[in-house]
């Protein structure tokens, strides 16, 4: 899939790993909240956009019969965005749909995820508590469509 | 051909503020918010997304909205609108294999590893009318599973679990080095390899699909399908960011993908298997995701060595047609002023009609006037 492949080099693959489920969540999370945390977020520290908030096209593609050769499915809408803080760590933002403010947001955590002055309460106060409440969403829906799950069975018609 | 026509300016506007007036309706009823559309209208949410080619609910909802329910003129909307934005490039393949399902079906097998599980669904329904439907009620909580859910659990496809045994033909790769075909970036070249008309029918209209997937059913290239899996959920989508370095997990989406198997396949060097069809649509939509596989497996005849006997064999009649925009454009472009045309023909016609009665009187017929002059 993703990170890249050298199998000499587990501690950069476990890197991009930990990068990859800050993104993740961030990229995943509604946008009010993500405004909700931001304007709650304590001591801001200064930033600059180190790339204007964008939106743009993805090409999504499936694979022919599930695990073959890829083809393209169709287009998806993202918006992307850097931003430098002031001690220099530039964080990214690549967010499904067209809310910039949504993407300059996520791009600040991420970049603030990335300094050591504030990596610790973006971990405790944004990112662990948006993932919980993602899992727990998606393990919900998980278990209401378990819940519909069958049992078939087949009857034999007439005398065989 | 048809030529511009100057003048109707007051008469198009006048038009247009009509027209917004009856999209309003009766200003007593509440009007239509986007969440609405969203929330309570999936299914076309969905359409306008596959056939738009474009995931992004809300702007498929407020295509809807805009165009008064009208589908295809959503469609038309969300098609133009993408060609305002930047491609800032390829997502990495979805892995459905990895996808948090909420519907699971198989018709070939009861007892598939991982479980049948019917999801939100219109089957095993009555299709009755429910005249005591009340839209503000709550529905009922539905139930949940006190199962353990393990969230990076794969589940395998059925396509995957009789390969094992070697009784199905493995998934479609094409030879080393060739390139992912993109219609939207190069026009369809006949006869196209497999990636492109995947892509092309994955945006194609759906009734169109569902007429042909029907004609193949009903003996016009008989395939012998069974639904060997239908399965709808969110998958992840990933892109490869190159000033990062890795892929970034951008978000999610839900689509529906059919695995159809066919009948068999063998030669002289290989045992026979089954042969499939491959369906994958944005959103949930069945229907659409079985009439794809259907026509894929049609399409295939040729590479499976069969007879070509059916419009649904035929890659050219069948891609040339399937794009409902493109379709809607040309047959209602009719509509516009052909009067220069039209006023030829006339001439001709008036000309055709001259020496037919020319012939008449030669032979001591009754001369025939022509009744509008």
């Amino acid at each position: 899939m993703t990170a890249p492949s050298s199998p000499d080099n587990k501690a950069e693959n476990a890197e991009v790993i930990t990068r990859q489920r800050v993104m993740r969540v961030l990229a995943q999370a509604p946008d009010q909240q993500l405004e909700y945390l931001y304007e709650k977020f304590a001591d801001k520290p200064d930033w600059t956009f180190a790339r204007k908030p964008e939106t743009g096209l993805v090409m999504t593609r499936g694979r022919i019969g599930g695990g073959g050769a890829p083809f393209n499915l169709g287009e998806i809408t993202v918006t992307r965005a850097a931003i430098q803080l002031e001690s220099g760590e530039v964080g990214h933002a690549y967010c499904q749909g067209r809310n910039q403010r949504k993407a300059a947001i996520a791009a600040f955590f991420d970049a603030a995820w990335l300094s050591e002055a504030h990596k610790q309460s973006v971990e405790a106060n944004i990112i662990a508590p948006l993932e919980q409440e993602q899992l727990t969403a998606k393990k919900d829906k998980l278990k209401k469509a378990a819940a519909t799950k069958v049992d078939f069975f087949t009857m034999v018609r007439g005398d065989g | 051909m048809y030529v511009a026509v100057k003048g109707g300016e007051k008469a198009i506007k006048n038009a247009h503020t009509l027209f917004a007036a009856k999209r309003r309706g009766n200003e007593n009823v509440p009007g239509l918010r986007l969440d609405q559309i969203t929330e309570q209208l999936s299914f076309a949410v969905d359409r306008v997304m596959g056939e738009g080619s474009l995931y992004d609910p809300e702007l498929a909802a407020m295509a809807i909205r805009q165009a008064q329910g009208d589908l295809i003129e959503a469609i038309f909307l969300i098609r133009a609108y993408r060609t305002t934005l930047p491609r800032f490039g390829y997502a990495e393949p979805i892995e459905t294999g990895k996808m948090a399902i909420e519907r699971r079906i198989s018709a070939t097998f009861k007892d598939l590893p991982g479980g049948q599980v019917l999801g939100p669904t219109f089957d095993y329904s009555h299709r009755l009318i429910n005249f005591d439907f009340d839209a503000e009620a709550a529905p009922e909580t539905p139930p949940s599973s006190d199962e353990d859910i393990d969230l990076n659990a794969e589940v395998p496809r059925v396509s995957d679990i009789l390969g094992k045994s070697g009784m199905i033909e493995p998934d479609h790769q094409f030879d080393e080095g060739h390139e992912t075909g993109d219609l939207t970036r190069t026009p369809i070249d006949f006869p196209t390899d497999r990636d492109v008309r995947l892509q092309n029918l994955a945006r194609g209209d759906e009734g169109f699909l569902l007429a042909l997937g029907y004609s193949t059913q009903r003996g016009y290239a008989r395939s012998h399908p069974f639904a060997g899996e239908i399965r709808f959920g969110e998958v992840e989508v990933e892109f490869f960011a190159e000033e990062l370095g890795f892929a970034v997990p951008i978000g999610t989406m839900e689509v529906t993908e059919c695995q159809m198997i066919n009948q068999f396949k063998g030669s002289a060097k290989a045992p026979p298997a089954f042969t499939r069809g491959y369906g994958l649509v944005f959103g949930q939509a069945e229907r659409k995701a079985m009439s794809m596989a259907l026509v894929d497996r049609s399409l295939r005849w040729k590479e499976l060595g069969e007879e070509f006997s059916a419009p649904a064999q035929d890659q050219e009649f069948v891609l040339s047609h399937s794009d409902n925009i493109q379709a809607t454009g040309f047959v209602e472009h009719l509509k516009l002023p052909h009067y220069v045309d039209f006023q030829a023909e006339l001439d001709l016609i008036r000309t055709m009609r001259k020496e037919f009665d020319a012939q008449q009187n030669e032979n001591g017929d009754e001369p025939k006037m022509e009744a509008a002059q």
